[in-house]
């Protein structure tokens, strides 16, 4: 086997403050990268992908990675929270099971143990296990930058995800955080993911099911969906939440349902599956999650 | 490039390393400390043939910069035995013929390790999940998992 080429050099700092991070941004350019669990930036940067010449360890900011619950009921995360601490967090697993569960499908045990919340989400890859799980949470990610008259801004996680690779995220800014609002009363959350093995694999097709009792839809209940590795960006499957609010909730709503899913979903071929399995697979998957979160309301 | 003088303890005895910024941890503890049990296989966090302890907790040595590892533990696979005695799971390995080649061994005691420091009483599929990041080519799998149910026992 060949050996792969090692890293080119650059420079390591480790950050004490946002605001350091800012100015070595600002200064650097593109130039530098942010390093926090780095399975995303050093796997690229061996490959020779992209070559900075700094790199600024984020993940020891203050709050980078705690997971802190606010009066309001309001959860924010770090953003520099691993993927196992999120998985293993009693409140996270108590009022938000879906990320829990997108963070334990992520990759193998020791990735987990490195694998961050922020660089999850700020990768912008279109198979971002916790990407699902934060648009249906409707998770506001909060950028810090050189904005006034306050350094931080707050952005709702279905307008931070514009492309493949791209995001809200501006030059000169980075993500500290994501604030999950209290959970829907009553909510049920799952996260299902098919891979091309039981374990350790990229997303072929990712599906986060949250559902909750609601007065105000017709069907008396409301139900957000949220698939990863079929389009351009994570998406909401919105007409698919339609015809849920439409009801009645039950096997015909689901397959309707799951149907618009499929509709929605506009996936590419690639190594790890075929557009038109992916898409069957939505299908699937969104239907077999509404089962299962229906089941779980019908016994709350 | 940046160079970086880190104190961090192997083993169990405290080290002070002068590290490039662009060393990984891998490197670090094969070619400055010659703790050559670590190996290197895929460079990519995929095969986890450096699965090592960082602060009691296994990580993929090739996927952290020594830089990173300032002021912490690592426990490598060369400190899991004691006093001469192997570890109960490097025991456990042996009497269960779960080593065949040997490349992917050093990093499936230190995952079996830390699951078993974590859930002392797995399940198989606990197990297989715990394993998912420490491929093997040569034994099927089946006899590193008797082996950690073995150590599991070993254990109580």
């Amino acid at each position: 086997m060949l050996a792969r080429p090692g890293f080119p050099s650059f420079d390591y700092v480790r950050a004490d403050t946002p605001a350091q991070v800012v100015r070595l941004l600002e200064e650097h350019g593109e130039a530098a990268r942010l390093l926090m669990g780095g399975t995303d930036l050093l796997v690229r940067m061996r490959d020779g992908v992209i070559r900075p010449r700094l790199v600024v360890d984020v993940k020891h900011l203050p709050g980078m990675d705690d997971v802190v619950c606010a009066a309001q009921g309001d959860l924010t995360a770090g953003a520099a929270v691993t993927m196992n601490q999120l998985a293993a967090h009693p409140d996270v697993r108590a009022r938000y099971p879906g990320l829990a569960e997108a963070a334990r499908s992520v990759a193998s045990y020791q990735l987990r143990n490195r694998a961050t919340l922020g660089g999850n989400l700020c990768n912008g890859s279109p198979a971002a296990d916790t990407g699902p799980a934060v648009l249906v949470l409707e998770g506001r990610m909060i950028l810090y930058g050189n904005h006034a008259p306050s350094p931080v801004r707050e952005v709702p996680a279905g307008e931070f995800f514009l492309g493949p690779g791209r995001t809200a995220l501006q030059a000169g800014e980075l993500m500290v955080g994501v604030r999950f609002p209290p959970p829907p009363a009553g909510s049920v959350g799952r996260y299902l993911k098919l891979g091309r093995n039981r374990a350790g694999d990229l997303a072929v097709v990712g599906v986060a099911v949250l559902g909750f009792p609601d007065d105000t839809a017709p069907s008396g209940y409301r139900f957000r969906i949220g698939l990863a590795s079929v389009s351009p960006t994570v998406i909401r499957a919105w007409e698919a939440e339609e015809v849920l609010a439409e009801g009645p909730p039950g096997e015909a709503t689901f397959v309707r349902a799951a149907e618009q899913a499929m509709e929605a979903a506009r996936p590419i071929d690639d190594v790890r599956a075929s557009a038109a399995y992916r898409a069957a697979m939505v299908r699937n998957l969104t239907l077999r999650g509404l089962r299962q979160v229906w089941e779980r309301l019908c016994e709350i | 490039m940046s160079r970086h003088t880190i104190s961090v303890t192997v083993n169990g005895s405290a080290e002070y390393v002068d590290v490039p910024s662009n060393m990984t941890l891998l490197q670090m503890l094969r070619e400055k400390l010659a703790l050559t049990g670590t190996k290197n296989g895929c460079e990519a966090g995929e095969c986890g043939a450096c699965t090592v302890l960082l602060d009691g907790e296994p990580v993929n040595a090739c996927m952290v910069l020594a830089v990173e590892v300032d002021g912490r533990e690592v426990t490598t696979v060369e400190g899991l035995a004691h006093d001469g005695q192997l570890d109960v799971v490097q025991q456990a390995f042996v009497e269960e013929g779960g080593v065949q080649c040997g490349f992917c061994t050093p990093g499936m005691l230190i995952s079996a390790h830390s699951l078993l420091d974590r859930n002392p009483h797995p399940t198989e599929e606990e197990i297989r999940q715990a394993l998912v990041g420490n491929l093997c080519r040569c034994t099927g799998y089946t006899r590193i998992v008797r082996a950690v149910q073995k150590a599991a026992r070993g254990r109580v």
